[in-house]
């Protein structure tokens, strides 16, 4: 007993060492396990505050930036809407009236919110960026982010007023996608090399794919609705007419993004329900 | 005794601010951010190892953590350097210049400071990147990151060792 004291007391930097870098391991390895959730996170209110101060400030040089980009996505809205009827012309009032009238009847599945992004990273191999919209909002984990130009992520650990946002730069997002023109289903991933460049795995053989054709979100998980825009194919390669390599550059600009759009699916709840009833079955 | 500890205190505070605020958001070609928050480890009073400098460089490295979402790698990294900062000191000096009580690097030898620095800096790297990775594939990715950001890391410190450590 004696010894086993001296021992521990000889040997007590070492052990405490032992033990402090045991536990930054065992953080370090359910920071890269995907299901869990993770206690190292920047969507507490002491990090969120400090990035939102920053990020306030940085704000009043991005202004300019950030009007372009609302005029832009003004003008975008303007156009589609006056494809689908149209704001001028007779029969207007008409025609908005029907558009309510039918908003009201049917369900709504989806619901946008507005948050700004507080902080990005986009060079590193798990990349996370912070929002400044939390669960006092009706934010949950596992929702969409997009903004008008494509994906962002998809939001993972919820505080308050915070969310931290699993960007698709990230080699743990493995998200649905599909060729726009012809319906083949492939998954979205990273190699870590560059920000504008992401990976197109599991596409068949059947696919036809050209170098520029574009690819947008699948609908096949509950998370993205479908048809959010992605990327262009940029280069692949054929082996044996299997694809090995389909690299895709992506339509947002990682390393700058503002505000973003959530996703929140009503049906989700209704939809993971029923598979769960279906696999008791 | 006070002092120390009211300056340690200011330095923890002010490098962890000074490495969210500015330093990450650097990104020197495209994904270089120094990481000058090991200065920590160089400025901490050179005595017997103790538990309260293990436990600081721990924290330290887990508040960058906290504000990066990278899990335990930057509090792993830091705390192995603070843990191996004495023996890799004891083996670049001889023994005659070995002096626990005022060890400051701007005393030392212009080449022994830079190479027990560039140790130091180096090991803390290739953990950080080796964890933050976590795959063998990459290894070459890895050890470019781990040199280019060694030298911005070192550069910058060198520059803070000469700006404020008091020459006598």
């Amino acid at each position: 007993m004696q010894q086993l004291i001296s021992f521990f007391y000889r040997n007590k930097n070492f052990l405490f060492f032992f033990l402090l870098e045991g536990i930054a391991l065992f953080f370090t390895f359910q920071s890269h396990t995907y299901h869990k959730s993770k206690f190292v996170n920047s969507a507490n209110a002491i990090t969120g505050t400090i990035y939102q101060k920053v990020s306030n400030f940085k704000d009043y040089l991005l202004l300019k930036e950030e009007n372009n980009r609302l005029a832009e996505e003004n003008v975008y809205l303007k156009n589609l809407l006056e494809k689908n009827g149209g704001l001028s012309g007779q029969g207007n009032e008409l025609k908005m009236d029907s558009i309510f009238v039918s908003d009201s009847l049917v369900k709504q599945k989806y619901f946008f919110y507005s948050a700004k992004v507080i902080n990005n990273e986009y060079n590193k191999s798990n990349n996370y960026l912070t929002v400044n919209i939390g669960s006092n909002s009706g934010i949950g984990p596992d929702m969409a982010v997009i903004n008008q130009k494509g994906i962002i992520g998809i939001t993972k650990i919820v505080s308050g007023n915070y969310a931290t946002v699993l960007s698709v730069l990230n080699v743990s997002a493995n998200i649905n996608v599909k060729l726009k023109n012809s319906d083949h289903f492939g998954t979205l991933s990273w190699d870590t090399k560059d920000y504008r460049k992401v990976q197109l795995l599991d596409l068949p053989i059947q696919a036809n794919i050209k170098i520029g054709d574009t690819i947008v979100t699948g609908g096949k998980s509950l998370i993205f609705p479908e048809g959010i825009p992605v990327g262009t194919i940029l280069d692949f390669e054929r082996v044996n007419s299997i694809y090995t390599r389909v690299d895709l550059s992506l339509f947002n600009d990682m390393s700058s993004v503002g505000y973003v759009e959530i996703i929140r699916n009503f049906d989700k709840e209704e939809i993971l329900r029923l598979e769960e009833q279906s696999a008791n079955e | 005794m006070s002092r120390e500890i009211i300056n340690t205190i200011l330095l923890f505070i002010g490098l962890i601010l000074l490495q969210v605020i500015i330093l990450n958001n650097i990104n020197f070609l495209g994904y270089i951010n120094p990481m000058l928050y090991v200065l920590f480890v160089f400025f901490y009073p050179i005595k017997k190892l103790d538990f309260t400098f293990l436990f600081l460089s721990f924290l330290l490295g887990l508040c960058i953590d906290f504000f990066l979402n990278s899990g335990g790698v930057n509090a792993a990294a830091t705390l192995f350097m603070a843990y191996i900062r004495m023996p890799v000191i004891k083996g670049v000096l001889r023994r005659s210049e070995l002096d626990y009580s005022s060890l400051i690097f701007r005393k030392l030898k212009f080449s022994k400071s830079v190479s027990i620095l560039s140790i130091l800096i180096l090991i803390h790297h290739f953990i950080v990147f080796q964890l933050e990775y976590f795959r063998l594939d990459s290894f070459f990715t890895i050890i470019l990151k781990t040199i280019l950001t060694g030298i911005f890391t070192l550069v910058l410190v060198l520059l803070s060792i000469v700006f404020f450590t008091k020459k006598k």
